[in-house]
């Protein structure tokens, strides 16, 4: 993996014992997810394609789901689904690793043909998870434009891939880690580096 | 549904006596994200296994159980490759081992082995373990597929896979009766460990003779009455077929009282509860282990277990195949 998540928020410091930093707090993350899904409505709104929210898990799930409220919270007429999309079979690198478990994956009945699909994900590192899901979302059907939403982009990209959307641009060493956490998993909200 | 730690530690895959709880959840867990990613879809096919070969090397008759392992393989995109007793170099004489070291040493990653003699799997998977074959980097993954009257790991796999789709994922505490020809079941034998170690309470249902000797180290409750445990009224109950090609005479008066004392008809089902599951691991003796009503009634789960053969045998493959540590 390349972003751990474990761990905790660091409460309203710069860095703490531990080395962590704060990058975004709650009340950040809230703004960030806010923007994001007015970014959303504004650049699939000519389109007139449905709009299909596909959170990658665990946390881009998460996501996926606070977007899909706020979108609607925002614009009552905008229809928005929400699915989940698994793309650990599609990887490159599961030779690389000890087995990996998988997760859920659940695209909405309705399916992903000729729909605006919105890959959501918590961290943005090497591309590779995204690539990975691309190639799951072309199995499951043809959405007519796909595009992704990441709550932090950290940089050290390994393949032309780039967010639609993004909560926040960190640039990051290599061996540093991004932890995000959220309240559906980890109790609270807050993205630290360390 | 998703475990923290990734790998389960499994080499092979030979027995269910001895699978660990963690492992066996990790891989029904496994088989239904297998059916989840495949629900739906435009195309029927994961990449996962891309340039892995898998061959099923038969000795024995079967159509589901291979069949299945072809098709996991393949919608994961493996190589696969069947090999049978007839048409091999077996008929020329070639031995077990062989065979076995001929297809790693042709490039097999992982081999899925039904074979008429109890512990052939455990042999090869022995030998092969210590030679070291496969050209990329030593390990072919063994898959026991039935060995004699020994065991028929998927088979309970899928079982266990079926009941927790019919009646939740947590089958502890669930009653299960494994009814019939334990004896010469490897289905029972598999059936017994993996419930029990799931924490299901399970009774075999059976005639003295038709009890394998042993029987009491198993960890299970054994009856003969079928009708008095029916009255108990058990979450499950899974029919067995009578293995006539492993019978040789005497082991009960007639097939006809077999039926009648062992056999589960419309009456004895219709005194089950309402959500109890009937499973049969196929092919079924109509009439005999089982009426015709009441293997195409609802509360026979006999398709499904073909369907869930498929997510568990990808399961398996995956958890052999997929990861790093299992090369």
């Amino acid at each position: 993996m390349p972003t751990r998540r474990r761990g905790g928020p660091v409460p309203n410091g710069a860095s703490n014992a531990e080395g962590e930093r704060e990058l975004l707090s709650s009340a950040d993350i809230a703004r960030t997810v806010a923007r994001i899904a007015h970014e959303i409505l504004e650049k699939t709104a000519d389109s007139g394609a449905p709009v299909v929210l596909l959170g990658l898990p665990t946390r881009g799930v998460h996501l996926a789901h606070r977007l899909a409220e706020r979108v609607t919270a925002i614009d009552p007429d905008t229809t928005v689904a929400v699915g989940t999309l698994d793309p650990t079979l599609y990887r490159d690198d599961l030779r690389r690793q000890p087995t990996r478990p998988l997760a859920d994956t659940d695209i909405p009945p309705a399916g992903i043909d000729d729909v605006t699909v919105v890959l959501v994900d918590d961290v943005l590192m090497s591309g590779r998870t995204v690539r990975a899901a691309l190639d799951a979302l072309r199995d499951h059907g043809r959405p007519r434009a796909v595009q992704l939403a990441v709550l932090v982009d950290r940089g050290h990209r390994e393949l032309p891939i780039r967010a639609d959307y993004v909560g926040k641009n960190v640039p990051t060493n290599r061996g540093e880690d991004v932890v995000v956490s959220l309240v559906e998993s980890d109790g609270a909200d807050g993205v630290a580096i360390r | 549904m998703t475990s923290d730690e990734g790998h389960i530690g499994l080499r092979h895959l030979l027995s269910t006596d001895g699978l660990r709880r963690e492992q066996a959840e990790a891989l029904l867990d496994t088989a239904a994200s297998m059916e989840q990613a495949l629900t739906g879809r435009a195309v029927r096919k994961l990449p996962t296994l891309r340039g892995r070969t898998v061959v099923t090397l038969f000795y024995e008759n079967s159509t589901r159980t291979r069949v299945s392992f072809e098709v996991a393989g393949k919608w994961m995109s493996a190589d696969t490759i069947n090999v049978s007793a007839s048409g091999s170099s077996v008929g020329k004489g070639e031995s077990l081992r062989d065979t076995a070291s001929t297809l790693a040493a042709a490039g097999a990653d992982a081999i899925v082995v039904r074979h008429p003699a109890s512990g052939a799997p455990h042999r090869i998977a022995g030998w092969l373990d210590r030679v070291g074959h496969s050209h990329t980097d030593g390990h072919v993954a063994v898959v026991n597929a039935g060995d004699g009257t020994h065991e028929h790991p998927t088979q309970a796999l899928l079982d266990a896979a079926t009941l927790r789709k019919r009646l939740g994922a947590d089958l502890a505490g669930r009653r299960v009766a494994i009814v019939g020809d334990v004896l010469h079941s490897r289905v029972a034998r598999s059936n017994a460990h993996l419930l029990a170690t799931l924490g299901a309470e399970v009774t075999l249902v059976a005639p003295p003779t038709l009890l394998p000797a042993g029987v009491d180290a198993w960890p299970v409750a054994v009856t003969h009455d079928l009708d008095a445990h029916l009255t108990t009224g058990p979450d499950a109950v899974m029919m067995l077929r009578v293995q006539a090609e492993r019978m040789h005479g005497g082991f009960f008066p007639s097939a006809r009282e077999y039926a009648v004392r062992f056999g589960l008809n419309q009456r004895r089902a219709d005194t089950l509860p309402d959500h109890a599951v009937v499973l049969h691991p196929g092919p079924a003796v109509r009439g005999m282990e089982i009426a015709s009503s009441v293997a195409d009634s609802a509360r026979a789960a006999i398709a499904e277990q073909v369907t869930a053969g498929v997510h568990v045998r990808m399961a398996v493959l995956y958890h052999l195949l997929a990861g790093e540590d299992s090369r």
